[in-house]
């Protein structure tokens, strides 16, 4: 109070002064406002974004693979992974025994795991659970542990189409199989969404859609799962009948190329991840490669027919039923003496086709069988496919020009046999089969049409007696088809082990199936191809020439309204209701 | 003057109409956008469910299971081949 008196202030002078302190304080302000605001506007908004922004993927369904009737074969189902931060389960450890016995786990286990993982923010404690059992751990509220949706893929035909398919792995990634080959189409895009969380991670706000998810597309494959399961019981039918090792099966659908059937024998299932033989899983008919053995002969007889030298009723003198070459002796089972072109299939004369070849000029057969596929991988995309072996021409000597000639020093697939059997039925023209209904492949002439049609007749001769593959004979219905007899080679030699073969086509007036069955290692005696292989062949065709609704060409007995009309067509070749006697069917297999 | 002061007033009254819009329609968007989030997962959910279904399906259906039973259970047999009778049309 006595100070104001004794130095009286100029308020003039106090007004400027609180001025300039105003004046200053709020430049100060705005100095910081317009440095939090502009100059360090990035990296505040950064870690302002960084505590409550979050990227969140959205998790996509892979592609359902529909048979060619639409029925599903490979579905997506959601399923829920609990998965846990180690830093915030270790903050309240006395939950640790409560979440152990929910999860199924060892208590121990998942502490030490817990500890070990504590640098983390991320471990997955149990995947692939039904969302019932995930709902039960997350009910316990336990600080950390949440769950993420995943998709597992299940195989409702398992073990019957396994081998087509392949399977993905736990995340859903096609490992093998069609799933691997499809698994761009399949897998789809998964999508991002930029969300606002609360501390808690609770979603307040969704920000924008930074990527939309673009669910897997479906695949619709050729296989048609009737036909496909009955190949399956059949081939593992005769398996079991033969003590046979392994085999496999394919049917084509001739006009399209499409792969209606593939089996092979031993499976696997696809739904069960657990260690199987990894030979299992093979899928045999395209991977692994055989000698042809006498399914190869009509190949070669068709090279014969091309180069004109030889017409279809050429005698060929195949006595005495042996034939030595640079001390190479070839030999068939039993002696037919003179037969002709025809009969060189219908006996399946090694000696016979060993001598057709002589005549033909090494390239000229190569060229033909080249043509016909071998040699090369048939283009129908499957992961691992076998191109198999067709030496060039360069490296035939006379010996191996012959043995060629019946189906001995060339490596092929099963589904390469098919392929050339394929072209024989469509008039020479070759298409390479494919796995994808509708996604036929461009064929071109491997073969004039007419030694298409002549190689057909011949092939019919085979199923008929006195032919040697009266088994694969189906009632109704004219086959052509061929079988066959190898050796498994082992290391340049050949061991005691057979492989069964036939080939086949069917209705033999206008073929719409080639089948082609491969037994390998029968051990219950027979081994021949016309008794091992044949049968699967005709009985899984009767029943693919029911479900498929083709019209049979070969009726003795037609049903007609009234009786007196009724009368036998007249069949061109009657199918055996009995097999002909072994002697027929026995065909060389030489040493 | 007045023409003036009456467009500054008209101004600024569209301004603010203009502001308000922006807050309606980024309300709106975010609305929109929850709609659309849960119409998303419900067609998720909705396919998860026809998948489950499918998956189902195809269980029953399954041949082996189809073979089993009506050999089986049922004692069904397929015709033979000498069975049956082709009808001509």
């Amino acid at each position: 109070m006595n100070a104001a008196r004794v130095v009286p202030a100029n308020p003039r002078t106090r007004l400027y002064v609180v001025l300039a302190l105003l004046g200053l304080a709020s430049s100060a302000l705005v100095v910081r406002a317009v440095d939090l605001q502009v100059v360090r506007k990035d990296f505040y908004q950064g870690q302002g974004d960084a505590r409550y922004l979050r990227d969140l993927s959205i998790p996509v369904s892979r592609g359902t693979i529909f048979d060619r009737n639409g029925e599903p074969l490979a579905v997506s189902t959601p399923v829920e992974s609990i998965w846990a931060n180690p830093q915030e389960v270790l903050e309240h450890v006395e939950r640790i025994p409560a979440l152990a016995k929910a999860a199924g786990l060892d208590e121990d286990a998942l502490r030490q795991k817990l500890i070990d993982r504590s640098d983390k923010e991320f471990i997955y404690l149990k995947r692939h659970l039904n969302p019932d059992a995930a709902q039960a751990i997350l009910d316990l509220q336990i600080p950390g542990v949440a769950a993420q949706r995943e998709f597992r893929r299940y195989y409702p035909s398992g073990e019957v189409i396994g081998h087509v398919l392949g399977y993905t792995n736990i995340d859903d990634r096609g490992q093998e199989g069609l799933e691997l080959a499809f698994d761009d189409w399949l897998a789809g895009k998964p999508g991002v969404k930029r969300v606002i969380r609360d501390r808690l991670g609770h979603e307040v706000e969704n920000v924008e859609l930074v990527r939309e998810a673009q669910a897997g597309r479906d695949l619709t494959v050729s296989i048609d799962r009737r036909i496909q399961y009955l190949a399956y019981r059949e081939l593992k039918a005769a398996l079991a009948e033969h003590h046979a090792t392994s085999g496999s099966m394919v049917i084509l659908d001739v006009p399209t190329g499409e792969i209606l059937a593939m089996v092979n024998q031993p499976s696997f299932n696809p739904n069960a991840r657990a260690n199987v033989e990894p030979s299992w899983r093979r899928n045999r008919a395209v991977t692994d490669v055989v000698e042809p053995g006498s399914t190869m002969k009509a190949f070669t007889i068709s090279a014969a027919l091309e180069s004109g030298k030889w017409k279809a009723h050429t005698p060929v003198d195949t006595n005495p039923g042996t034939l030595s070459l640079y001390g190479h002796t070839i030999s068939d089972v039993h002696n037919k003496g003179l037969i002709d072109v025809t009969g060189v299939i219908t006996y399946s004369s090694n000696v016979g086709a060993a001598k057709i070849a002589q005549t033909l000029p090494r390239d000229q057969m190569y060229d033909v069988f080249h043509r016909f596929g071998f040699g090369e991988v048939t283009g129908c995309g499957f992961p691992g496919e076998s191109p198999g072996l067709l030496p060039i021409a360069k490296a035939w000597g006379p010996v191996e020009q012959a043995t060629i000639a019946y189906g001995y020093g060339l490596n092929v697939t099963p589904l390469q046999i098919a392929q050339a059997y394929g072209a024989l039925a469509n008039d020479g023209r070759l298409r390479s089969p494919t796995f994808v209904k509708g996604a036929q492949n461009p064929d071109r002439t491997v073969v004039d049409p007419q030694v298409a049609a002549q190689l057909r007749t011949m092939l019919e001769t085979v199923i008929v007696p006195p032919g040697g593959g009266t088994r694969a004979a189906v009632r109704n219905y004219r086959v052509a088809g061929k079988t066959g007899t190898s050796r498994t080679a082992v290391g340049g030699g050949y061991q005691k082990k057979y492989i069964s073969l036939f080939a086949g086509m069917v209705p033999a007036s206008a073929p719409r199936l080639v089948g082609v069955v491969v037994i390998h290692d029968p051990q219950a005696g027979a081994y021949y191809g016309a008794l091992v292989a044949a049968p699967v062949f005709g009985r899984v065709m009767e029943g693919a020439l029911r479900l498929l609704d083709v019209p049979p060409d070969n009726v003795q007995n037609w049903y007609t309204a009234a009786p007196e009309t009724a009368r036998s067509m007249p069949a061109r070749r009657q199918a055996p209701d009995a097999a002909a006697d072994d002697a027929n069917v026995a065909e060389e297999v030489p040493e | 003057m007045i023409v003036r002061a009456v467009a500054l007033v008209l101004m600024l009254l569209a301004t603010i109409a203009s502001a308000i819009g922006v807050v309606y329609a980024r309300q709106q968007s975010r609305l929109a956008f929850i709609e659309l989030s849960r119409l998303g997962n419900e067609r998720d959910d909705l396919n998860f469910e026809f998948g489950r279904l499918q998956l189902e399906q195809a269980t029953w259906a399954e041949n082996n299971r189809i073979d089993q039973i009506a050999r089986g259970r049922l004692g069904m047999v397929s015709p033979a081949a000498a069975q049956t009778i082709v009808v001509k049309r």
